[in-house]
């Protein structure tokens, strides 16, 4: 049980994680709401995103930009000193992608309002088994 | 559902613990994900083009291809809402409202009647509230500087954390403040619906069409290197210049695409009054 | 850089996730959706991933919380979950 402690603390950035995905997880199943639903979506994505950026994290690394501008072409550079920037442009896009998504996640659902004029899912079951 | 829910999440969460026992421990410079490719990318990236910030020469470089694709999948996403809420089958008789200016009288025409433009009468919302000489003079000194800034970030992306996606979403940031302080109406005039809707594939196209230039030239597709015969400089500068180019294409389908979703979702598909 | 810093983040990420869930008015959920992605990106910035966070601060908490708002501006407002 001892050497758990430092095993459980050495690895937080994971259990932040697990929680926000499942947080979000729990709230595109169970909610009943349209836009909650959304909401939670966006909530997992981000959780995924965090977990991705925390894996490219060194000890006593600095942001990867080089740290002598344009001029310095001839210097060396040694990758202990930066940051991992794989994981931050898979990232990029998908921060990107997921607002696209969002986007078209809410023009579905206006178009349900419109139909429906409800945003409750127990209640658009209820109207669709009437028909 | 609310307890199949809670079970399904407490074993997913359960099985995600335990495979993280094997997950290498919090920034270790020797984990998986840093060793194979990145430190190839971290010590070569500024001899081959010569752009400081590692994070933009990998985007629009090494991974351009990727890149290309997600511009793509962003025109798409635009176009799929335009589809999804512009195009309705009933065409539904429009109430308007009007207001005189001197006296504040407000005139409600139903079934598409208009009064044609003048100075009496001004078009309101359906929700209207008094106009506010403080937020509409204040957004509309902001907005110069805020696209000035966002054309900084855009061209400054080589040596400072930026680049396209930002310098667009800020961009287009400036035209949804412009619709939201003012009228839908206003931003509609100063950024037609038909200039959103062309530009935005214009953007796509130019970042696909940057790489056929690199194919025609005779390297491979989206090869920046082949452009220093047309610009007249060395291979490294060219790789440099034409992630520039690839940037701005990149900007330009990023801001159309939020103010196109934009002006959908807040007229629902209408465009005649915004939020 | 201090683990207080981190560990305050983190405890205001995940109430104001959880928070956005639970109200009942959609323009709260809204507003706190913003509020969560605000944190997560003072929290990448942390982390040294400066370019991820500069997207997240414009895409998640400037132009998606507009998105939202405007969404629920056009259909209700309350909701009974």
């Amino acid at each position: 049980m001892a050497e758990l402690i430092p095993t459980i603390i050495a690895k937080y950035n994971y259990w932040i994680y697990i929680t926000l995905m499942m947080i979000g997880l729990y709230a595109m199943i169970a909610k009943n709401n349209l836009v909650k639903k959304i909401v939670g979506m966006n909530i997992f994505q981000t959780a995924i995103i965090l977990f991705y950026v925390s894996i490219g994290v060194k000890k006593g690394a600095t942001i990867p930009i080089s740290a002598g501008g344009h001029g310095a072409v001839h210097e060396a550079v040694h990758a202990a000193d930066y940051l991992n920037p794989l994981p931050h442009v898979l990232m990029l896009t998908a921060i990107v992608v997921g607002v696209a998504t969002l986007g078209v996640a809410l023009a579905l659902a206006l178009r349900i309002y419109s139909r429906y004029n409800t945003l409750e899912e127990d209640e658009i079951l209820a109207q669709i088994r009437k028909k | 559902m609310k307890i199949i829910g809670l079970i399904i999440t407490i074993i997913t969460g359960a099985f995600l613990v335990y495979a993280a026992a094997d997950f290498p421990a919090w920034s270790d410079p020797n984990s998986p994900a840093s060793t194979y490719l990145s430190p190839y990318f971290i010590e070569n990236s500024m001899k081959d083009t010569s752009v400081p910030n590692f994070v933009t020469s990998l985007l629009a470089d090494y991974r351009g291809f990727d890149t290309m694709f997600e511009t793509t999948v962003i025109f798409t996403a635009g176009l799929v809402c335009f589809i999804l809420l512009r195009i309705s089958g009933r065409k539904e008789p429009e109430t308007s409202h009007y207001r005189h200016v001197l006296t504040g009288v407000t005139v409600t025409l139903k079934e598409g009647r208009k009064i044609p433009a003048s100075e009496d009468f001004e078009r309101i919302d359906d929700l209207w509230t008094p106009p506010d000489l403080i937020i509409k003079t204040g957004c509309r000194l902001m907005i110069p500087f805020i696209q000035l800034f966002a054309l900084y970030v855009i061209a400054h992306g080589h040596s400072s954390p930026g680049g396209g996606f930002q310098g667009g979403v800020i961009l287009g940031a400036s035209i949804i403040l412009l619709a939201i302080s003012h009228d839908l109406r206003t931003a509609l005039e100063r950024m037609r619906e038909k200039v959103v809707a062309i530009l935005c594939p214009v953007g796509v196209a130019i970042y696909a069409g940057t790489g056929t230039l690199c194919l025609l030239l005779g390297l491979n597709f989206l090869d920046y290197s082949a452009l220093a015969s047309v610009l007249h400089v060395d291979p490294i500068a060219a790789r440099s210049h034409g992630i520039l180019m690839v940037e701005i294409g990149v900007g330009i389908a990023v801001m159309t695409t939020m103010i196109w979703i934009y002006n959908n979702i807040s007229s629902a598909g209408k465009y005649n009054q915004g939020l | 850089m201090f683990w207080q810093i981190d560990l305050a983040i983190l405890t205001l990420v995940v109430v104001t996730a959880v928070g956005s869930l639970m109200v009942k008015d959609l323009l709260g959920a809204a507003i706190l959706f913003g509020a969560y992605s605000f944190l997560m990106c003072l929290l990448w910035s942390i982390m040294g991933a400066v370019d991820v966070a500069f997207t997240e601060a414009s895409v998640g908490a400037g132009v998606s919380s507009v998105f939202f708002v405007a969404a629920v501006f056009r259909t209700s407002r309350r909701t009974k979950d």
